[in-house]
This record gives C-alpha cells, sequence and structure tokens, in this order.
C-alpha cells in the first residue's frame, strides 16, 4: 500500500514541481511535487537519480584492494568505506586486530566524524538555521555566513581540517589513504604527529562544546518551529556497544520501534540479512529496506543517524557529551528527541563526542604501537559494519580461492533512510506548501528537511560547467510556467 | 616550510576524465620541484582556503566540460558566486574565504581548465583528454618558469 502522498490517483492532471538537483546536499537528487490547480500538493517523491553500480565495479578485484578502492564512491566519506570494507576483510583473513590496529583505525573514525558532522553543520545547514528557510538566497550560503558569523564560520571551518589532519596522520593521506588494511594497518602515529594533534584538541573539544550549545539556543528561540518541522515518528536502528554506549566504530545492531519498544538488540551484523531486507520501486535508484520481522518496506522501514544514534544509547562513553545528551533528552520533555531538526543536535553532541574519544586516543601510548597487523583462519564471506557520520553503513563481500570479489553488496546509510526523507518532506509540503503559490523559500523548507538527514548521494564527480540547480513549474499541459536556474558561475536568476 | 608554488587538482579518479586534475598534479609532483607543493581532492570545500596561506602562486586544476579544447587558462579573482549552494565550491569561492577568514587578498591565483569529454563511473581517460593532459603539462612548464605568463 503506497505511503499517503507517494503515488497521486490521477497525475496527469496536476502541474509538476521539481527541484534537481537538491542543493547543499553530497551527491544528486531530485525532488518532484505534483500540485493540483490550487496548489494542493498531490504527490511528493524524493528520487535518486544517479545510479551508482559500484557492488558490480568491485566484482572481480582483488579482496585486498577494495578497502582502497570503495573510498571513491564518495568524496566526503571515503574513510567511512575505507574502514566498512577493512573490517568485512578483516573477516575474509580471520584476523583479531592488535590495539594499535583497532586504536588506529578509531581515531580515523572519529577524525572523519569530526569533519564530517563539522561540515554538514557549518557548511551545509547552517545558513538556513542562522539566516532562516526563506531568507534572502544570495546570502543563504557558507560564504554568506562567513561574512554575517565570520567567528563561528572560523571554528567550522578549523574544525574540518583538524579532522582531515586525524585522517591525514592515520590513512597516510587526506584522500584515498591507504592506512587500513585487512587484517590491521599500514602505520601508527609517529610522535611528532601525536603531539601536532594534542596540541589543538581541547580547542576542538571547546569548539565543539559551541556549536551544540549554539543548536541548543536555537531550538530554544523557535521552539514551536523546530518542534513540528517535518515531524514524523519511525522505527530505528544503530550499532550500540555491548553495555549500550554509544559506539560509532564497532558494536551490535540494535533496532527499536517506533513505541520504543525493542524489536532486536545486540544483533551480530554478520548475519544482518535475517533482520533487514531491501525493496525497490520504479520511480528512485535508491532501494528501500526494511526489518524483516515487519513484513514489508511499507511498514518496516525505518531511520539512522546521529538522532537515532543519540536517542537509542544507553548513555555517551565520554563525559561532556554524555551531559549533553542528557540535556538534549530532557528538554522540553523530550520533544526534540522526535523531531527532524533534531538530527542537528545529535549530530553536534556526536561532534563533541568524537573530540573527547581523539582526545583520549591521543594520550594512550598504543597509538604508537609496532604490533599493526594479524590473520587468522581464511574465510570466504565478510561483513564490515560501521556508523557513519550519516548511519550504518553495510559493506558485505564473498571472496573466491582466488582471492577475488565474486560479490558485493553495499547499504549505505542514507538508503536506510531513504523513506524517512520521503516521509518527512511529505511532511513539510503538507505543513509548508500546500495550497500556496510557490516560492524559492518555501521549496528550501523541502531542501532543508532533507538536510536535516546529511544525505549523501555519492556522486563524487563534478567537471566545471556541471551542476546545476534548475527548478521548473510545469502546468497540466506541459507548458513550463516558470523556471530558476543557477550553476557554478552564475548567480540565480529569473528569466 | 610552506612551499611557495601550490598546485591544487580535483576530481573523481575513477571517473574518466574527471580524473585530469589529480592526473595533471601526479604528474607535476613526479618532477619533484623543490618549491612547489602538489594537493588533490575530490572537490573544493571551503577548508581549502587555508591552503592558499603563505603562497606566492597558486595553480587550480580541473577536468572542464565547458573549456576550448586542448585547455583554457584565467587569472582568477574572488567571487561570491552561487557555486557555496551546491555541495562543492569553485576556486573563486575559495578565494573569497580566505579574503573572509585572514581580511586580506589571497596570493595570485590561476585555473587552468583541462577539456574533458567522457565522465562516467569506471571508465579511463579518453584518448582526447590525454592529449589535452599533455598539452597542458608543457603550459605548466612555461608557468612554472615565468610568472604571469597565464595572465594575458
Amino acid at each position: 500500500m503506497p505511503f499517503e502522498l507517494e503515488t497521486a490517483s490521477h497525475p496527469e492532471n496536476l502541474k509538476r514541481v521539481a527541484i534537481e538537483p537538491v542543493s547543499r546536499v553530497e551527491g544528486h537528487g531530485k525532488v518532484t511535487l505534483l500540485l493540483d490547480d490550487d496548489n494542493h500538493v498531490q504527490q511528493v517523491r524524493l528520487h535518486i537519480t544517479e545510479f551508482r553500480g559500484f557492488e558490480k565495479f568491485i566484482e572481480g578485484r582483488p579482496f585486498w584492494e577494495v578497502p582502497v578502492m570503495v573510498q571513491r564512491l564518495c568524496g566526503i566519506c571515503p574513510v567511512s568505506h575505507h574502514l566498512a570494507a577493512s573490517k568485512a576483510m578483516d573477516q575474509i583473513v580471520g584476523a583479531t586486530l592488535t590495539p594499535t590496529a583497532e586504536k588506529i583505525r578509531r581515531l580515523m573514525h572519529y577524525g572523519q566524524i569530526l569533519q564530517s558532522h563539522a561540515l554538514h553543520f557549518f557548511h551545509l545547514a547552517s545558513p538556513d538555521l542562522l539566516f532562516g528557510f526563506d531568507s534572502d538566497v544570495a546570502k543563504r550560503n557558507i560564504v554568506g555566513v562567513i561574512a554575517a558569523y565570520p567567528e563561528i564560520a572560523k571554528k567550522g571551518v578549523l574544525l574540518r581540517k583538524y579532522g582531515q589532519e586525524v585522517i591525514r596522520m592515520t590513512a597516510g593521506k587526506r584522500v584515498h589513504g591507504t592506512g587500513s588494511i585487512p587484517g590491521g594497518v599500514n602505520k601508527s602515529l609517529t610522535a611528532e604527529e601525536r603531539a601536532t594533534l594534542q596540541k589543538d584538541i581541547y580547542q576542538m573539544i571547546a569548539w565543539s562544546r559551541d556549536a551544540v550549545h549554539l543548536i541548543k539556543q536555537l531550538f530554544e528561540q523557535n521552539l514551536a518551529f523546530y518542534n513540528a518541522f517535518g515531524r514524523f515518528s519511525a522505527h530505528n536502528m544503530g550499532l550500540v556497544r555491548a553495555d549500550g554506549a554509544m559506539d560509532l566504530y564497532h558494536g551490535g545492531l540494535r533496532a527499536r520501534r517506533a513505541d520504543g519498544s525493542t524489536l532486536f538488540d545486540h544483533f551480530d551484523y554478520s548475519h544482518y540479512w535475517d533482520v533487514i531486507s531491501e525493496d525497490v520501486k520504479s520511480w528512485s535508484y535508491m532501494k528501500f529496506p526494511f526489518f524483516n520481522a515487519m513484513g514489508s518496506s511499507d511498514t518496516g522501514w525505518y531511520r539512522v543517524g546521529p538522532l537515532t544514534r543519540v536517542t537509542q544509547c544507553d548513555f555517551i562513553p565520554t563525559p561532556l557529551a554524555n551531559k549533553e545528551r542528557s540535556e538534549f533528552m530532557a528538554f522540553d520533555n523530550g520533544s526534540a528527541t522526535g523531531a527532524t531538526p533534531g538530527y542537528h543536535w545529535a549530530r553536534m553532541i556526536e561532534m563533541l563526542h568524537a573530540a573527547e574519544v581523539i582526545k583520549e586516543l591521543l594520550h594512550d601510548d598504543d597509538i604508537c604501537g609496532t604490533e599493526l597487523m594479524s590473520s587468522g583462519k581464511r574465510q570466504e564471506r565478510g561483513v564490515g559494519v560501521i556508523e557513519a557520520p550519516r548511519g550504518t553503513l553495510i559493506h558485505h563481500y564473498r571472496v573466491d580461492a582466488n582471492d577475488q570479489v565474486i560479490r558485493a553488496n553495499l547499504i549505505v546509510s542514507t538508503t536506510h533512510n531513504n523513506q524517512a526523507m520521503n516521509e518527512a518532506i511529505r511532511v513539510v509540503a503538507k505543513q509548508y506548501l500546500d495550497g500556496r503559490e510557490l516560492t524559492e523559500g518555501l521549496l528550501n523548507h523541502i531542501e532543508v528537511a532533507i538536510r536535516c538527514f546529511d544525505p549523501c548521494l555519492s556522486c563524487a564527480t563534478h567537471a566545471l560547467g556541471k551542476m546545476p540547480l534548475e527548478v521548473v513549474l510545469v502546468g497540466a499541459d506541459g507548458t513550463a510556467l516558470d523556471r530558476m536556474t543557477r550553476n557554478m558561475h552564475d548567480s540565480p536568476a529569473t528569466p | 616550510m610552506t612551499a611557495p608554488i601550490l598546485i591544487f587538482g580535483w576530481g573523481n579518479p575513477s571517473r574518466g576524465d574527471d580524473s585530469l586534475g589529480p592526473l595533471f598534479v601526479e604528474r607535476i609532483e613526479s618532477l619533484g620541484l623543490p618549491d612547489v607543493e602538489c594537493l588533490t581532492d575530490f572537490q573544493l570545500q571551503v577548508e581549502h582556503a587555508l591552503d592558499l596561506q603563505n603562497r606566492q602562486r597558486i595553480l587550480f586544476v580541473d577536468a572542464s566540460f565547458s573549456a576550448l579544447a586542448p585547455f583554457s587558462t584565467s587569472l582568477l579573482a574572488p567571487a561570491r558566486d552561487a557555486s557555496f549552494s551546491s555541495h562543492a565550491i569553485t576556486p573563486q569561492s575559495v578565494m573569497q574565504v580566505y579574503v573572509d577568514l585572514h581580511n586580506a587578498r589571497p596570493p595570485p591565483c590561476h585555473l587552468l581548465a583541462i577539456r574533458g569529454e567522457r565522465f562516467e563511473l569506471g571508465e579511463g581517460l579518453s584518448p582526447a583528454a590525454a592529449s589535452h593532459l599533455e598539452a597542458a603539462l608543457r603550459w605548466a612548464d612555461e608557468w612554472l618558469k615565468f610568472p604571469g605568463s597565464a595572465d594575458q
């Protein structure tokens, strides 16, 4: 049974508005709205217009190449793919990681969380949050934020830079690092690298706390709006540590229904297919995962990512982030924990946690150790799961006796959130667009809802002269009634 | 110590001619020039403004759909263009971020846009792009020797 507003009964009689591509997200997506003559919304869909096809690209490659190769899926979260593939290949080589290898990987991962969350909050989301969702589009961007709030913007730039330095020192280079390999890592930190990172980490923790307080302040200033914006209830899933703590590198799967009851807990992800399946729909290249126990993607869809992780873990194992989590959970009787913009608040709590974990690891001598590799009994199948910045990331491989990958399946974080994002934009369309003349500011409400999830649509290609944004309003007879375009070199224009 | 010249190329090496920027940088890096630092990334972002600090000259290098073959060059100026609305920004915006962060003009920046033809996942460099790359490298030889050679 289709969801409300997923499929209009007579689409041929409706006018169509397309937001393509959705801006300030990673990759290319498109939103289409079908409206009747009175501008009442009849259908809303988030389409993923790019076919990834990366699994086929991997097949036939030697397994030891995969952790490096999969980084080319994405220009923003290559480290997450690097580590998820490495974890899967650890199983292939039968390895149990040495303390140095695991801690270097954790350091790399939390560096990635820090830089990715900083990028999203300061560069992609803050223009909406600081200027308003329908403020002047010419200023509603990171360059506008830098001009109007230089100190906030500078913190964002330097937090991201610090996270990337952590990645560079643990992965060997800033982009396409090779640090994590099947069975361990190929380098640890030198004393000089460790001292360099230690020098600035306390500043990063302080700025991350400031960011948590900034988003909290924004909630307090506009509580009713933030609580209602794109609000919907959903089931949740993510990794947790054996004691229920937040752990973004490793753990068991925990799933809770929308009413808070537990569906499964501490589930061994190496058999994830026992609890999760994937559905397809004709209008999107992105699959629709669901819990097997709930029967179908119509009833068993769920959400992942910062909001899920912060609310579903029992505690955060670093003191400052745990204190902020407690305040978040208690805020306005828990209202923010179900609000779609609550993703931003949770994301900043995670950024603070990442900075604290990095500090702890930098004071652990194992990160300069020399025992880097291990191996054991060779296996044919490997599954690696990690909590990437945007949510649960699953890499699953089968490798033959010739060491070649013969099957690959990747369920990326944004795929888990596919239905949740569709749900959010349908709620927003009903709340703010229904029956009104569309403006850029109103359409931006749709994009704001999508950005809460920080989706990564995995294109990572961009040549000069590409990446236009085009919004077209098409009448029932197919005539283009209005059009807005912009590209990499032009200012927004309405010809 | 920061090298006085920065060559910064970007693009996805797995997407055919989108690899022109990183390949160009790789070739320059192989020369081992003492005053030149070579950096690559998938895409430009605001923190790359920090890489412009303490330089004498910068060369940005990317594949281009719209440049005339084999390549085009231009001297850039900081600009608040519309690129920040997408998931990557232009070199002009990176320069503007430098201005906003440091309240100073950035060092002279040139853009080398190498014409590409095919950008599909898993493709190699097209023959035309390979030829354009060689032409761009010959031009770079002059640019490295003679500051200002790309200004006209």
